[in-house]
């Protein structure tokens, strides 16, 4: 019998899961869509996300037609019809191309989303690592911390923060980031929901902090930080992965609330939240504008929480083998290989 | 009992006053937020602002200023930079229809949540259980006011199904209280129905393979009464928990959800003063809204322990 490592297993068993894979496979293809954003705005709708085109006129079918009519009413989708330029119509009263912003918004998106995650679960696993393994008065310490940020509203300390931010920019010694930043609605996220990943890190934390290979670490005259980091880490890893693909779907979510609301992403910078908020204002008269960010927002959050949910399953065998065997679809571990 | 009550009481307050000082402390960092400036209005001039930066003791200390501050919230006689309207009494007056919306979307999220769950662990593995799994991970990624924006477009706008937002008091008329809650009852539920079911599946799935689960089956119970009196009573613990601290903290989600559909209520008002930068109501809201997140945090606690027995009052919390 061949010994697999854990995490060999888990991938297996993730392959076997078509459902995750499919999903995970659209968030690749979003993410193409969105890193491909500088190559359509060059090559087919030479034009830039926040370029206006007010006045001007496209020739679609050998007929000239005004990007802005007089009433300030965006043109519509021209799909191919303009060799690609405004694919998808323009944005409102500015004439800007929407298939552009639509691209460039989903890489802002998606960058938060996933920076901020990565700083929520980095902070998440200090503080849990810190809480498990010291107990007393430290423990208690960051639990006291985290107690006031739980309970303020999550979207009201956000916003709170964001406006603040948003007004006076951010000076932490010599870093310096401006208002209009897209650092700031990151941190504010990232800080944000990390109380709601330290709880479980740190329960895992002290859950094995009483196991014996701890014990024979500290025999070996491990210090502090080999343990935490060394030991225990590895252990709460595949907590932490699981936890970093729920958060960029969280992250994405409330990016987009704070930017509807007025206090994330700031102008220059366009995401799909921003957008769902220009296109409200224009949402009678032209109410693609607002359903074409949303539905790609919901397609890229679904497509991280249905693969967040495969990994869970495949790093987590016990949860799936219990699922499976009230399915009635029970499949004996480690027979295939 | 007592002494948990008091070690609760002593902990909640410790929690507000630190919440407090922590808004406090962010909104004095905004170099453009003057409030003497903001209460001058637009003929402000020099001697003006000195004078009302004088009058209300705008280059006091901070402590003094955060004292004084607290004291006019907790009296009631708080003042808005921006509006010069008394704070307290106007979230007051938001109260009906923030509370409307909460209770409402609540119950709706709490019987769908608890419907869809209970089928879908009863009938793992088939069609139903599928089907309602795919809409459950679609409610938890839905932007909630995107799709706000989307059903008032559709709805009301174009098929004139439901009206167009606003409000219409319970006491003056039910039925169009509730034509007019409808769709933003809908909206907030709709991210918690899809969080409910699931935990509410994992939950009765885990609980199948107990073993007093077995042994209820092996008195002869029918496949019914195991899963309704044995399985699902005891998978609703965790959701009741779930329930007491989003519900406590549903004040964030109510901000996005009236702003859309043009509730005047404690969410928009927290919603105003955000973009006027006017400190006194958001400070007053906030702690309203942590009050109630407090609140519900220890009630929680209470109704756990009073649920399953095994916890006791008292103990080192979680």
């Amino acid at each position: 019998m061949e010994s697999r490592s854990p995490w060999y297993l888990a991938y297996r068993r993730l392959r076997r899961n078509r459902v995750a894979l499919s999903f995970g496979a659209l968030f690749v293809a979003i993410a193409l869509f969105a890193l491909a954003a500088p190559l359509w705005a060059s090559d087919v709708a030479h034009t830039t996300p926040n370029a206006t085109h007010t006045t001007e006129t496209v020739e679609v079918g050998g007929e000239q037609r005004e990007v802005v009519d007089r009433e300030g009413g965006p043109i519509g989708p021209l799909w191919l019809g303009a060799g690609g330029r405004f694919f998808l119509g323009a944005d409102g009263h500015l004439g800007r191309d929407e298939m552009v912003r639509l691209m460039y918004g989903g890489r802002t998106s998606l960058f938060v989303g996933v920076t901020a995650a990565l700083i929520t679960v980095l902070l998440a696993t200090l503080l849990g690592l810190l809480s498990g393994y010291y107990r007393g008065w430290v423990d208690g310490l960051i639990a006291r911390v985290l107690d006031v940020v739980w309970a303020f509203p999550v979207t009201l300390l956000g916003a709170a923060l964001g406006l603040a931010l948003a007004l006076g920019g951010l000076r932490i010694g010599p870093i310096v980031i401006s208002g209009d930043s897209v650092w700031v609605p990151i941190l504010i996220i990232g800080f944000v929901y990390a109380p709601y990943v330290t709880r479980p890190v740190r329960g895992e934390v002290l859950a094995l902090r009483e196991q014996e290979f701890v014990e024979a670490a500290v025999s070996q005259g491990a210090g502090p930080l080999r343990i935490m980091f060394g030991e225990l880490l590895p252990n709460v890893l595949s907590t932490l992965i699981v936890f970093f693909a729920i958060s960029v779907a969280n992250s994405m979510l409330l990016e987009s609330m704070l930017s509807f609301l007025g206090v994330g992403v700031q102008p220059p910078n366009t995401s799909w939240g921003t957008m769902i908020a220009e296109g409200f204002e224009l949402i009678t008269s032209s109410p693609l504008l607002t359903v074409l960010p949303g539905a790609m927002l919901l397609l890229t959050v679904l497509a991280v929480n249905v693969f967040a949910d495969g990994l869970r399953d495949a790093l987590d065998p016990r949860a799936k083998r219990r699922l499976e065997v009230h399915a009635g679809q029970t499949e004996p571990e480690g027979t295939a290989a | 009992m007592a002494r948990f009550a008091v070690r609760r009481l002593a902990g909640a307050a410790a929690v507000l006053f630190a919440v407090s000082v922590l808004v406090f402390v962010i909104f004095n960092v905004i170099p453009n937020a003057d409030p003497a400036r903001q209460l001058a209005g637009r003929t402000a001039n020099p001697q003006l602002i000195a004078s009302i930066t004088r009058e209300w003791g705008f280059d006091d200390p901070l402590p003094e200023q955060y004292l004084r501050m607290m004291q006019n919230i907790l009296t009631g006689k708080v003042i808005s930079y921006e509006t010069e309207e008394n704070v307290d009494e106007r979230i007051v007056e938001g109260i009906p229809e923030t509370f409307s919306l909460a209770v409402g979307a609540a119950a709706i999220w709490m019987f769908f949540g608890i419907l869809f769950g209970y089928l879908s662990a009863v009938r793992a593995g088939g069609p139903l259980d599928r089907g309602l799994t795919v809409l459950a991970v679609t409610g938890i990624s839905m932007p909630v006011f995107w799709l706000a924006a989307i059903l008032l477009n559709y709805l009301a706008y174009e098929l004139e199904l439901l009206p167009a937002g606003g409000y219409v008091g319970f006491t003056e008329n039910p039925l169009e209280w509730a034509q007019h809650l409808i769709l933003p009852w809908v909206t907030l539920a709709i991210v918690y129905v899809g969080l409910y079911s699931r935990v509410l599946r994992s939950n009765m799935l885990d609980a199948m393979g107990a073993d007093y689960v077995r042994t209820a089956r092996a008195k002869g119970l029918s496949e019914h009464r195991v899963m309704t009196r044995h399985v699902l009573r005891n998978s609703l613990i965790p959701i009741v928990t779930l329930f007491g601290l989003d519900f406590g903290a549903l004040l964030g989600g109510v901000i996005v959800v009236e702003g859309i559909f043009n509730l005047n209520g404690v969410g928009q008002y927290a919603y105003e003063s955000l973009i006027n930068l006017d400190l006194p109501p958001i400070m007053a809201i906030t702690l309203f809204g942590a009050f109630f997140i407090v609140l519900f945090n220890a009630l929680v606690d209470v109704v756990y322990a009073f649920l399953d027995p095994r916890v006791k009052l008292g103990s080192p919390a979680r």
